[in-house]
């Protein structure tokens, strides 16, 4: 008995463990009636993988079993893999006797498709409709959509779920026929649309009427592989920011492709995984979420990719010298999140202390600015007098040699190539 | 420079605060008996810790910050930290002698140093409620021991009230020697001897303690945290990042 749920464990963990998606923050799920679980406010990691990746839900599949064959996916049909099922029992039990020892925040649910789209989403219902109802837990629950499901459960899912997404997998719909000829976009849009309407029209009825049920408080998500397919930094960030304007997307994934097969149309098994790419791809997602940036601004027909060397903030300052330097004790708070080295945290304090008198450097390093990226971007009360104007090729010299960036070695290397 | 010394309690640094004022002194320094060392040159004022003190000072920064302010205060005290004693003192100085607002001020070293300090110590709560682990007691209590670096207790009851509404549990600060129990109604301080059967290394109560099933789970998490770990992006240094080595002997994943 322990050895079979241990081996279920750890193949449908094992399974599941691409899927990037972590967050557990975003719902208004209060404890109620004295039950198991609360879900308000941040999320939690409560471990971090040996990769450095956050572990904040059990993130598993219900199987691994599939009658799809996507190249890119361990469970695909055609892969000689070991196959296993959990019962809904089994997930119920795993969840709550993890999430009663402080493990986890809740439930990332996921599941190959066994049978029919409906036959496994109507599991993956059973199985929220168990925790929510008979064992009153209120944890947070990442619910998978199965593509092609049927509008009556999505709705259901949606009752219980926090949290649904749907995987775009690859960034354009070139890239995804090559690798999964059965899968289209359209696929992911019908759901994310009907959820996307149902959680507005839920959030208006529950402005009249307090009883309206909770539906999917937390919003949708989803994820693209990068690097699978060869589409630019430029087209993933533009399907990146349409998704987010069509959809009311809470997040986009970026997870650079890990090869699991020697599929002839997919890199090798092997070949690295583009960390790097990956970590610009989320800085520019971050620039275009918090930091006001159109996708235009970040990326253009003249630069289709992310400089590797600077973050794409950096990147932007540099081409738009013009618009510096920003006065930190008179310009707009827009303005001031624009500046290299100034976050949105540093940036609010910024203009609520200088209602106080002109802010000086010493007060700036303080206030926790990273100000040797910052100070060629700004002026301050103490500003030093400043004969010529700098090129951006210079500022980014001086930026690169002071930075103890981890991947300046890799800069450096790349650079003596030319 | 007059130096004041109070016995390292909440009510007594609001009440050192009253005293400054009631007695319009000059320059303070302030330390906890904790911290202090007696120099026989150097005349000291012993503050001595009233609650119809503390409560007026407590009142008057309300007045004059907000709840989140007043919080931050809070935090940055629990830190124990002689300098952060200091930086309170100063603080409630700075605030009281302005008017209204001065707390946005970032720029005010006292602002700052107290905002700061409330950060690391939030951090660590936070911290806590990310790597206790409980272990089911034979008695059906789930239990957790910790030993962070700043007094964090306080600030963990809601969280784990809130969210273990249904089962009773335990969780002991070892280094300062006392403990939160909730008994399914409500939240009190404990303090208790440990046995020696009672390891003092974390998560490692004796086995005849625990609930037959709790070591099924304590493997079954083991495993789960190995295979959600993908070895061709193996990062250590962003692992240690964010899980410092100081945590590992809280979690039993990290546990051979």
């Amino acid at each position: 008995m322990y050895e079979r749920i241990r081996e279920k464990l750890g193949i449908l963990a094992d399974a599941a463990k691409y899927d990037v998606s972590c967050s557990s923050s975003g719902s208004n799920r209060k404890n109620e009636n004295k039950g198991l679980g609360d879900a308000t406010g941040m999320g939690i990691c409560h471990s971090y993988t040996e990769d450095g990746r956050c572990v904040s839900l059990l993130k598993i599949l219900l199987t691994n079993h599939c009658i799809y064959d996507c190249a890119f996916c361990v469970s695909r049909r055609s892969n000689d893999v070991k196959r296993a099922a959990f019962t809904v029992e089994e997930v119920v039990e795993l969840t709550i006797n993890f999430y009663r020892r402080n493990y986890i925040e809740g439930l990332f649910l996921s599941s190959g498709i066994f049978k029919n789209a409906d036959y496994t989403m109507e599991r993956l219902v059973r199985i929220v409709k168990k925790l929510r109802t008979e064992e009153n837990f209120n944890g947070y629950i990442h619910l998978k959509t199965i593509p092609g499901a049927s509008e009556e459960l999505l709705k259901e899912a949606g009752l219980y779920a926090d949290r649904m997404s749907i995987n775009l997998e690859m960034p354009t719909e070139n890239g995804l026929k090559l690798l999964a000829p059965e899968k289209s976009h359209e696929d992911v849009k019908k759901p994310l649309h009907f959820i996307q309407q149902n959680i507005t029209q839920f959030s208006s009825e529950k402005a009249l009427i307090k009883s309206t049920p909770k539906f999917v408080p937390a919003g949708q998500s989803t994820q693209m592989v990068i690097g699978a397919t060869p589409e630019s930094d430029q087209e993933i960030l533009h399907t990146a920011s349409a998704f987010y304007k069509d959809y009311s997307l809470k997040r986009v994934y970026y997870s650079g492709y890990v090869p699991i097969s020697n599929d002839k149309r997919l890199p090798g098994i092997g070949s690295q995984v583009s960390m790097v790419r990956e970590n610009r791809l989320y800085q520019a997602d971050w620039l275009m979420r918090f930091y006001g940036f159109d996708v235009q601004e970040i990326l253009d027909d003249a630069n289709p990719h992310l400089d590797i060397e600077v973050d794409p903030k950096l990147g932007w300052a540099l081409r738009n010298l013009e618009q510096f330097p920003v006065d930190v004790n008179t310009a707009d708070y827009r303005m001031i999140l624009r500046v290299p080295g100034i976050g949105v945290s540093s940036a609010k304090k910024i203009v609520q202390a200088r209602k106080f008198g002109r802010l000086h450097r010493d007060q700036l390093v303080k206030i926790g600015i990273s100000f040797n990226k910052a100070k060629h971007f700004i002026r301050f009360a103490d500003s030093p007098f400043q004969l010529r104007d700098y090129e951006s090729s210079h500022i980014r010299n001086i930026i690169l040699s002071e930075s103890k960036s981890k991947y300046l070695r890799t800069a450096h290397n790349q650079l003596s190539l030319f | 420079m007059e130096l004041y010394v109070f016995d390292g309690t909440f009510e007594g640094l609001l009440s050192a605060v009253f005293e400054m004022y009631q007695k319009k002194a000059g320059a303070v320094k302030l330390v906890s008996r904790a911290h202090f060392y007696p120099d026989a040159f150097q005349e000291v004022f012993e503050v001595i810790s009233e609650d119809e003190k503390a409560r007026r000072v407590w009142a008057g920064l309300s007045k004059k910050c907000g709840k989140e302010w007043m919080m931050h205060f809070y935090k940055a005290f629990l830190s124990e930290q002689g300098a952060t004693f200091q930086d309170l003192l100063d603080f409630a100085r700075y605030i009281f002698d302005q008017p209204e607002g001065a707390v946005e001020n970032y720029g005010n070293p006292h602002v700052l140093a107290v905002s700061q300090m409330a950060r690391k110590v939030h951090r660590e709560k936070h911290r806590m409620e990310a790597f206790i682990r409980f272990q089911q007691t034979s008695d059906g209590i789930y239990y957790a021991h910790i030993e962070p670096d700043f007094n964090v207790l306080p600030l963990l009851i809601r969280h784990f009230r809130d969210r273990y509404a249904d089962q009773k549990w335990i969780i002991y600060d070892l280094k300062r020697k006392y403990g939160l129990f909730y008994d399914l109604e409500k939240v009190e301080e404990i303090t208790f001897e440990f046995s020696q059967e009672m390891s003092p290394a974390l998560n490692a109560l004796s086995q005849q303690l625990l609930d037959p099933k709790e070591e099924l789970y304590t493997l079954l998490w083991k495993d789960y945290f190995r295979s959600v770990n993908i070895p061709s992006r193996k990062n250590m240094k962003l692992h240690i990042r964010h899980v410092p080595r100081r945590y590992w002997k809280y979690l039993s994943e990290k546990q051979a």
